[in-house]
């Protein structure tokens, strides 16, 4: 499904990514790990088409389709979704308005039919109920007033509602309590299916403990330099970061 | 290679829709402004001699005059003498009694703006009277209203059929010698229209004039007059369009409220005239007055505004509140885009005991645009527990453009209570982006954003045209963004 070739970039002429290799199938859940400044979230944000990177080399490959070449919303119609770490406020628009208008702009993408306000509010209801989410925060301003907990489950929410082919996670755990860590994971593992790939961003192991990733790898310096399975995960909680730069 | 983004800066322009310049025959006046002119509109229109009076003392004042220089505002200055004041279709000499009368070619043109005059083609609870450069050309649902005892019609016809009205109350919001252009309008004004709400009496139907200019070279000075008697409510709706031309047109009205004893005042303003093209050329300078009275006891007037059009907006919709316990309301959304300028707010003069005043201003410039706000809170002596409260917020969308705010508050009375708050925001990247992520195109993203920095001001209007506000601000934003 997804194919990061050799990839590099840079922000203001400071080098991030230095030659990263990645390839996730359908049905997979990959972890990424690494150390702040490894460049976990400048990946997550490049694969999304955020603006202001320079690509210096590589290619990434979205079902076989040049994806860097891609404006964000097209992207976004060929199924990539990525969960924020800073979910951004839009004031006054309520919650429910902007997923409809982001649901029904996919589907007309895709040629489908649009669904209107009553059958929409429908599958919100019943989608919410998985993430536990106060129906209150669907009238609510998109994120605005919400708590840090409230805005990562509106993620989950949203990536369960638009039915993405991907879904990249960037650091959707951190923040949370116990219990909406738990909340969070529930709804990300009701998104895993065999059509679907699933990339878990994360500083810690902690989200892995619930949602179990077929494959983790270890993002250092912007590039990946260990990949393996979810007990690669366990190794880097007991002996840090370090440990993989002496082994 | 850069990743595949648009950037705010890169402007284009969707051309005005309503630009069409319509074959009616006119009988204007040749341009110029003297006593002669006057006394010549006066005549056309057969009016009594406490009108001519009026218009003649309004004259002889306005030459003493000078025009203001305090807004923001920056233009070549206008050449009075080169503006024709007075421009009417030919074919009837007296206007139309019924709408068979109407020019056919008049009627295409409001069908043409969206605006069908015939009664049975109107969306139903809206009565309209239209008025073409000069001149009311036809008012709907005339009977229906009048069976309730309200008055709806064209000001001329007002002041041959309801002079004591008129008399009463003309220049009593806005007297003659208020301001260079609403001086200006007390001279040469035509038509416009005129509203009166007997007692006790809920309008059962919105009112709504439709403004439109259509000839060059002439000016549009209407001036609109709504008089809500004790206990009585009515909600009022003006929009605006003009052809596209080279040349700057000056619009001059004067819209006056008066809100008696328990009476409430809604009026509400889709302005849509000629904004000029992306370069700054042509457009309508648009240099109007409007001014409520809430004369009564807890009586309310409410303006609610949303300016898309003009090259230069100047317009102060305002409040005397001096009645007790009177509410004066002012919401409004003013876009600027390309090079249109917009110096606009209000002024909430508190007179009476516990009265309460509510401004929300947000102001969208993109663009060249410069968007001014100007508002002043007075609270006299007099108006004890005067409340206030005031947000104006200000939206940039692009690098090129401008916003500014000129907050004035005089508060006279210790038991008062004053509010401000001001806040002016890019629109940001990060929320570009979100929407983008998740499929919006950067033009669905940034009317959604657009629209909903205007929410407070767009729920305050009746919702037939709250739909339509929405439409006209994603049009006039169309291509504002990359």
């Amino acid at each position: 499904m997804l194919q990061i070739k050799n990839l590099s970039a840079s922000i203001d002429n400071k080098k991030i990514l230095k030659g990263l290799n990645l390839e996730v199938k359908a049905g997979e859940v990959h972890a990424i790990m690494g150390p702040n400044g490894s460049g976990k979230s400048t990946l997550s944000q490049l694969l999304a088409g955020k603006d202001g990177y320079t690509l210096d080399g590589g290619e990434v490959l979205f079902e076989g389709k040049d994806l860097l070449r891609l404006a964000p919303e097209e992207r976004a119609s060929l199924g990539l979704f990525l969960a924020f770490q800073y979910p951004v406020e839009i004031p006054g628009v309520s919650n429910l308005y902007f997923l409809k208008s982001a649901y029904n702009a996919l589907r007309k993408k895709r040629g489908e039919e649009e669904l209107d306000a009553v059958d929409f509010m429908e599958l919100v209801k019943e989608k919410s109920k998985l993430v536990e989410m106060n129906e209150t925060l669907l009238t609510r301003p998109v994120n605005e007033g919400f708590s840090g907990g409230e805005k990562k489950r509106n993620e989950i929410l949203q990536m369960i509602v638009l039915e993405p082919k991907l879904c990249i996670l960037d650091e959707t755990d951190s923040g949370l309590d116990i219990d909406a860590l738990k909340v969070v994971s529930k709804g990300i593992n009701a998104a895993r299916s065999k059509d679907r790939a699933i990339i878990l961003i994360t500083h810690y192991q902690r989200l892995l403990n619930y949602c179990e990733p077929d494959f983790v790898h270890v993002l250092y310096n912007g590039k990946i330099l260990k990949s393996g399975g979810k007990e690669l995960a366990f190794e880097l909680e007991k002996h840090g970061y370090g440990w993989i730069l002496e082994s | 290679m850069k990743t595949k983004n648009h950037s705010i800066e890169e402007l284009t322009q969707k051309e005005y829709k309503y630009g069409f310049v319509s074959n009616i025959e006119m009988d204007t006046v040749p341009a110029g402004l003297n006593e002669d002119v006057i006394r010549l509109i006066s005549a056309k229109k057969e009016e009594p001699s406490f009108m001519l009076e009026w218009r003649l003392k309004a004259y002889s004042h306005w030459l003493k005059m000078k025009e203001p220089t305090w807004h923001n505002l920056h233009y070549p200055p206008i050449d009075f003498q080169k503006i024709s004041y007075y421009a009417a279709p030919k074919s009837k000499k007296s206007g139309p009694k019924t709408l068979e009368e109407v020019d056919p070619e008049i009627l295409a043109t409001f069908k043409k703006l969206g605006i069908p005059l015939e009664e049975q083609k109107l969306f139903s609870g809206v009565a309209v009277d239209a008025v073409l450069d000069s001149v009311s050309v036809a008012t709907t649902f005339k009977e229906k209203l009048g069976a309730l005892g309200i008055i709806f019609c064209s000001f001329s016809d007002a002041v041959k059929n309801h002079p004591q009205l008129v008399q009463q109350y003309l220049g009593s919001v806005v007297p003659y010698s208020d301001n260079f252009f609403a001086t200006l309008n007390s001279a040469v004004f035509s038509d416009g229209s005129f509203v009166y709400i007997p007692k006790g009496v809920r309008c059962p139907m919105e009112l709504s004039t439709y403004f439109r200019i259509n000839t060059q070279e002439t000016g549009q000075f209407e001036r609109t007059l709504i008089i809500a008697d004790e206990g009585s409510s009515v909600s009022y709706l003006e929009g605006c369009t003009a052809p596209i031309r080279d040349t700057n047109q000056l619009h001059a009205a004067v819209v006056e409220l008066v809100a008696l004893d328990n009476a409430q005042i809604k009026y509400s303003t889709i302005q849509n005239w000629y904004p000029g093209d992306k370069e700054g050329k042509g457009g309508i300078y648009n240099f109007v007055t409007k001014r409520g009275k809430c004369k009564g006891h807890n009586s309310k007037i409410s303006w609610t505004q949303v300016e898309t059009g003009s090259a230069i907006t100047w317009k102060y919709p305002s409040c005397i509140l001096q009645g007790d316990n009177s509410i004066g309301e002012f919401y409004s959304v003013a876009l600027t885009n390309n090079f249109q300028q917009a110096d606009t707010g209000t002024k909430m003069i508190h007179i009476g005991k516990n009265t309460s005043s509510t401004i929300i201003s947000k102001g969208i410039s993109a663009g060249h645009g410069q968007n001014t706000y100007r508002g002043a809170v007075t609270i006299q002596k007099s108006a004890e527990n005067g409340r206030n409260y005031s947000q104006c917020d200000s939206l940039l969308l692009g690098e090129l453009c401008g916003a500014h705010t000129f907050p004035y508050l005089s508060v006279n009375n210790a038991s008062a209570q004053v509010e401000h708050e001001a806040s002016t925001t890019k629109i940001g990247e990060d929320q570009l982006f979100y929407c983008r992520q998740r499929g919006l195109s950067q033009e669905d993203a940034v009317n959604l954003i657009v629209n909903g920095f205007c929410k407070k001001v767009f729920k305050e209007l009746p919702m037939e045209f709250a739909v339509e506000a929405q439409k006209l601000l994603n049009v006039s934003l169309e291509g504002s963004v990359g």
